[in-house]
């Protein structure tokens, strides 16, 4: 059997794809943009709960904040060394990242206003990643999907911890109400285009559904969130901010508003609130640390 | 409860308290994603220790108080930490070498403390030194890699040090309280720490082929709640929200 013929005959049978199998250039680029994307989105997104840890609330809070975004660092370490298996170094990664090259997930780009935020991130940012991430168990790439299945059971824990803190605030006093409610407002939008363009517009879609690197489509898992999260919202009193969301009962779903795309892509092309602070953070970072990693490679050089 | 005991407690868990939100201050800015993580893990334990303290204060008390009560609602003048634990980050080797000092001393203290006879003391230095074992050897052996490392590393590490140097005496302060408690078996012996502590500093830094700064003059007042500007600023992003909203349960 051909090279060709036998990788198709394993996305055939679900059988996964494993770094040393040949696949098609054009199914390594997209999982190598795909997987450092998702990556750079765990490592960016430390900095917009980052931001609450030293002004957490409760020494209980303040501590279960700080080992989420633990967490998240080490879901982007282990992500890396996945998407190091496609034969690129996390040197390089990180390079397109700094470089605006490699993008990360928009919803970072949005700043964190209030303790409610905490919530709001965890709930609903978390909440729509999860969704993505349980679909990607299942993608055809061996080294992505076994990554997927250890960090779906770290977020839905993530998951919670945020809407713990939503249901204490919008059950509190009227400032921490407000709060609450505030956050749902400015981050339900930007959550449901957390899984990107309407199917007819999403331009690389098509070969990876074919390559089941995806295997539902951006439409398909934004309404499984809409329908989940509603709930759960109504459940703790809060309003989700979209007047045309209705209980559709022919299709057992929610039918819900009209997306700002153009806000959307305004944002991914660099104009949302926080992007240049996102990435000059990064970049801060990488650089302050650059006499560190030389001390500690030539410790290393010297002392083997 | 007994308010020897109580301040000493304090001692004991503020200091954990501060140095623990300083390391947090890190968090997203590590050197490496791998250091990154490892500050903030040592940052979580000194958070949990200083949180068995305050809920044990609040248990003794029975007065309505939580631990809460304790980190958010003391103004500066009612912190007892070491001076050393609220200095500010600076760079990766100021951070190292504040956390190198410090661990060293904790090393020490909890290995003594375990031999207290205030049962609570003695359960909790034990639990906490087995945490504090693996700071001092994280940090200890930044020092060494710094110290030889590169030229550049070696310079900044050693001026890291000697500008911390003159916060170090300031963590073996005693005072009349304290040195009851040591009457009573309940302290360690603060001499003997240092002691222990000055043997490890010098065995570590000989190692870094650094050198050891000369004792100079030490500044001190932690024990009586006088600490420097930066502890208030530390404070004031701390306690903002239960001090805006004093109402508020979160």
């Amino acid at each position: 059997m051909k090279e060709q013929e036998l990788f198709e005959h394993k996305i055939e049978n679900e059988i996964k794809i494993e770094p040393k199998d040949w696949m098609p250039e054009n199914y390594r680029k997209h999982l190598q943009r795909q997987m450092s994307q998702h990556a750079h989105s765990e490592i960016i997104g430390m900095q917009p709960e980052g931001n609450w840890i030293l002004r957490a609330p409760s020494l209980r809070a303040k501590v279960i904040l700080l080992a989420k975004v633990q967490d998240e660092a080490g879901h982007g370490q282990y992500l890396y060394s996945a998407a190091e298996t496609l034969g690129k170094t996390r040197d390089i990664y990180i390079e397109e990242l700094q470089s605006g090259k490699a993008k990360y997930s928009s919803i970072f780009n949005y700043p964190t206003l209030s303790w409610a935020d905490m919530g709001a991130v965890g709930w609903l940012v978390d909440g729509a990643a999860i969704v993505n991430q349980v679909s990607l168990q299942r993608t055809s790439y061996g080294p992505y999907a076994r990554a997927m299945v250890k960090i779906c059971k770290e977020e839905s824990f993530h998951q919670r911890q945020g809407y713990e803190i939503m249901a204490h605030m919008a059950q509190g006093t009227p400032e921490q109400k407000e709060m609450a409610q505030d956050a749902m407002n400015r981050f339900w939008w930007p959550s449901i285009m957390m899984f990107g363009p309407h199917d007819g517009e999403s331009p690389r879609s098509g070969n990876a559904m074919k390559w089941k690197i995806k295997r539902e489509t951006n439409d398909d898992l934004r309404q499984q969130f809409v329908d989940k999260t509603i709930g759960q919202a109504e459940l703790i009193g809060l309003t989700i901010p979209d007047p045309d969301l209705k209980w559709n009962e022919e299709r057992g779903s929610y039918d819900f508003g009209t997306m700002d795309w153009d806000e959307f892509w305004s944002v991914v092309n660099g104009n949302g609130p926080c992007n240049k602070q996102r990435i000059e953070h990064h970049i801060s970072a990488h650089e302050n640390g650059s006499w560190v990693r030389k001390a500690a490679n030539a410790y290393a050089e010297k002392h083997g | 409860m007994n308010e020897s005991l109580k301040q000493y407690f304090f001692r004991i868990g503020d200091s954990n308290l501060i140095i623990g939100q300083r390391l947090a201050e890190w968090c997203s800015k590590g050197p490496t994603l791998e250091e990154d993580v490892a500050l903030t893990n040592i940052s979580l334990d000194n958070f949990g220790q200083a949180r068995i303290l305050f809920s044990h204060i609040a248990e003794l008390e029975n007065n309505g108080k939580t631990e809460d009560d304790f980190a958010f609602r003391r103004n500066e003048r009612e912190f007892y930490n070491a001076l050393i634990t609220e200095r500010p980050n600076g760079h990766f080797g100021d951070t190292i070498a504040r956390s190198f000092l410090f661990d060293t001393f904790q090393l020490h203290f909890y290995t003594e403390l375990c031999k207290s006879k205030n049962e609570f003391l003695a359960g909790f230095a034990e639990k906490s030194l087995k945490e504090v074992k693996y700071h001092f050897r994280h940090t200890g052996e930044w020092i060494v890699r710094l110290g030889d490392g590169t030229e550049e590393s070696k310079e900044k590490i050693q001026e890291s040090i000697n500008d911390l140097w003159d916060f170090t005496g300031d963590m073996f302060a005693t005072d009349d309280n304290i040195d009851a408690l040591t009457k009573e078996g309940i302290a360690p012996d603060y001499t003997l720490i240092y002691q222990k502590w000055k043997n490890t500093v010098n065995e570590v830094l000989k190692r870094a082929t650094l050198t050891v700064p000369e004792d100079a003059y030490m500044q001190k007042g932690s024990l009586d709640g006088r600490h420097s500007e930066y502890l208030g600023h530390l404070l004031g992003d701390m306690q903002y929200l239960q001090r805006s909203y004093p109402d508020a349960k979160w």
